[in-house]
């Protein structure tokens, strides 16, 4: 079973991005967190995302189309990344998520991925 | 009108016996209590058309488990038809292949109930849960009990399982540091089925209907799978303690008599000798245990309990049982139920100090503070006596029980105020 940890990052979280980043204790401490990770053989993908101000969302407002510069959510913590961890249960995931370095400052959101869905490229001329 | 007849009698009785046996073990397998409960009616239903024809089995739990157990495959293979769930299809064909032995069902009560409380499930369907898991109650009773609709209470009971199979939440027991903790929310949402709010001097209002019957099942249940737990034992002995009382909560007339008036030999004996004998089974003399919220809870109710022997209160040890309890849990109601039994102890003034150091914020809804309030203040003279008419007006305004409400009331209009204050 495949579980995504939403890492959400508070503002310091992210600003600890820009320091030098080879003795920045938060960094370090995802380097031990993501090792242990892959030691375990629970560790099955994951991508870091940007800091939320160079994000740009759209949406459709009364069938126009906008776009606005930031983040979509307007709260202090912000996705900052994810991951996907192989485990056969939601307790083990959430003993995972729990020793997360983000948990400290922000907060991890941990949900299953959804059964049976894959996204398929689907050829326009599979059909003809 | 229909006679219901010895069969229908039996499967009803083999169904309150192992209705929450048979949910625990089969979700406990297929981690989807809702699949479990529907074979389960499934497989009750066969059985009342099948049994009056071929006779009631030897074995109607194990007849009951086969009929669901197919039932959840024949429903798996539908699904796995539908490229969905094929984990939990290959574990019942691993069961059924493995054919286990019947006769001996190994009893995942405790697994379930850790479930229904478990911390990814919102804290107000934890009770709900495990009334509609463990004991089989529909939505539209555990809704009435809650004072929701049953359809709301159906559609939250949904959600609530589906999250359980679709986050595959582990039914397994938690290691002993933290099972300390998941526990204690099991014996939360079971004395929330309770539903009887804290017992004081000055009437307090019982919220809820309650399941009292369903709460103390429960509790009996939880202690048979774990025996050990001093604060199981507690949680049975104070819902054990405050069943004694019931027939003393009100008086011919349907009238609430608070718990300082009441008769005791309209009291339940053989609950109190009952629960005495919880609460002594929780603290057993050679080991010291870490004294919990209720064991603290029942030992106050069973000091209460002695006034049926001696005849009076001893306040100064409820005093300290209180003082316990509010450093314990902080709990708003611990916090007005030790500033009653001090005030009882060293007067209506002393009281009242230990509620103006109540958090505002946690009692300016919590009826039983106010009616304490009004209670103490009521005591304390002709000065107080405004106020105290103001505090009664308040509990009254936060009281759903009409008979509670009809002596608050009583009290109020006995408050003596001078006849100018009166004018005014």
């Amino acid at each position: 079973m495949q579980y995504a940890l939403l890492i959400y990052e508070s503002p310091e979280d992210f600003a600890r991005r820009s320091t030098d980043q080879s003795d920045e204790p938060y960094i370090g401490a995802w380097r031990t967190y993501y090792r242990s990770m892959v030691d375990a053989g629970v560790y099955a993908g994951g991508q870091v995302l940007d800091i939320p101000e160079t994000g740009t969302t759209v949406l459709h407002a009364g069938g126009k189309r906008q776009i606005q510069d930031g983040p979509y959510a307007n709260t202090k913590e912000q996705l900052g990344g994810l991951v996907l961890i192989e485990l056969p249960s939601l307790d083990a995931a959430l003993e995972w998520a729990s020793r997360c370095p983000a948990a400290v400052n922000g907060a991890v959101e941990v949900r299953p991925l959804a059964p049976g869905v894959q996204l398929r490229v689907v050829s326009p001329c599979a059909d003809s | 009108m229909r006679t219901v007849d010895p069969v229908q009698r039996a499967v009803e009785s083999i169904a309150r016996e192992s209705y929450g046996r048979l949910v625990a073990y089969l979700s406990s397998r297929t981690r989807d209590p809702a699949a479990a409960e529907d074979a389960l009616g499934d497989a009750l239903l066969a059985a009342l058309a099948t049994w009056p024809r071929n006779g009631i089995p030897t074995n109607p739990q194990g007849w009951l488990l086969t009929a669901a157990r197919n039932r959840l495959t024949d429903h798996a293979r539908q699904r796995l038809v539908r490229a969905q769930s094929a984990p939990t299809l290959q574990i019942i064909l691993d069961e059924v292949d493995r054919g286990e032995d019947r006769d001996v069902l190994p009893d995942q009560r405790l697994n379930l109930m850790l479930v229904c409380a478990h911390p990814a499930i919102d804290p107000d369907m934890h009770t709900p849960l495990m009334l509609q898991a463990v004991l089989g109650l529909d939505a539209a009773a555990i809704g009435r009990a809650f004072l929701v609709s049953p359809q709301a209470m159906g559609q939250r009971l949904v959600r609530a399982k589906t999250k359980i199979r679709q986050a595959r939440i582990a039914f397994e027991i938690p290691d002993a540091s933290l099972l300390q903790q998941r526990l204690s929310a099991v014996l939360s949402a079971i004395y929330a089925a309770y539903g009887d709010g804290w017992e004081d001097a000055a009437g307090a209002d019982a919220h809820r209907v309650g399941l009292a019957d369903e709460a103390v099942w429960l509790a009996r249940v939880l202690r048979e799978l774990l025996p050990d737990e001093p604060e199981v034992h507690g949680l049975l002995a104070l819902m054990l303690h405050c069943e004694a009382r019931r027939p003393a909560r009100r008086d011919a007339d349907g009238r609430y008599v608070p718990l300082a008036d009441q008769d005791c030999r309209r009291w339940r004996p053989s609950l109190i000798a009952e629960a005495e004998q919880e609460l002594a089974a929780a603290a057993p003399g050679s080991r010291v245990s870490r004294v919990g919220r209720f064991q603290l809870e029942a030992a106050i109710q069973s000091v209460h309990a002695e006034r049926s022997r001696s005849g009076r209160t001893d306040w100064a040890a409820i005093a300290v049982f209180y003082d316990r309890l509010a450093f314990l849990t902080r709990a708003v109601g611990a916090e007005v139920g030790r500033a009653a039994a001090h005030a009882e102890m060293e007067g209506a003034t002393a009281g009242l100090r230990l509620l103006d150091e109540i958090d505002p914020a946690g009692a300016s809804a919590y009826q039983p503070y106010w009616a304490v309030r009004a209670h103490l203040l009521g005591r304390s003279g002709l000065e107080a006596a405004a106020a105290a008419v103001t505090a009664y007006d308040r509990a009254i305004e936060l009281t759903a029980d009409e008979a509670v409400r009809g002596f608050l009331l009583e009290r109020r209009n006995a408050v003596p105020l001078s006849k100018d204050r009166l004018s005014k």
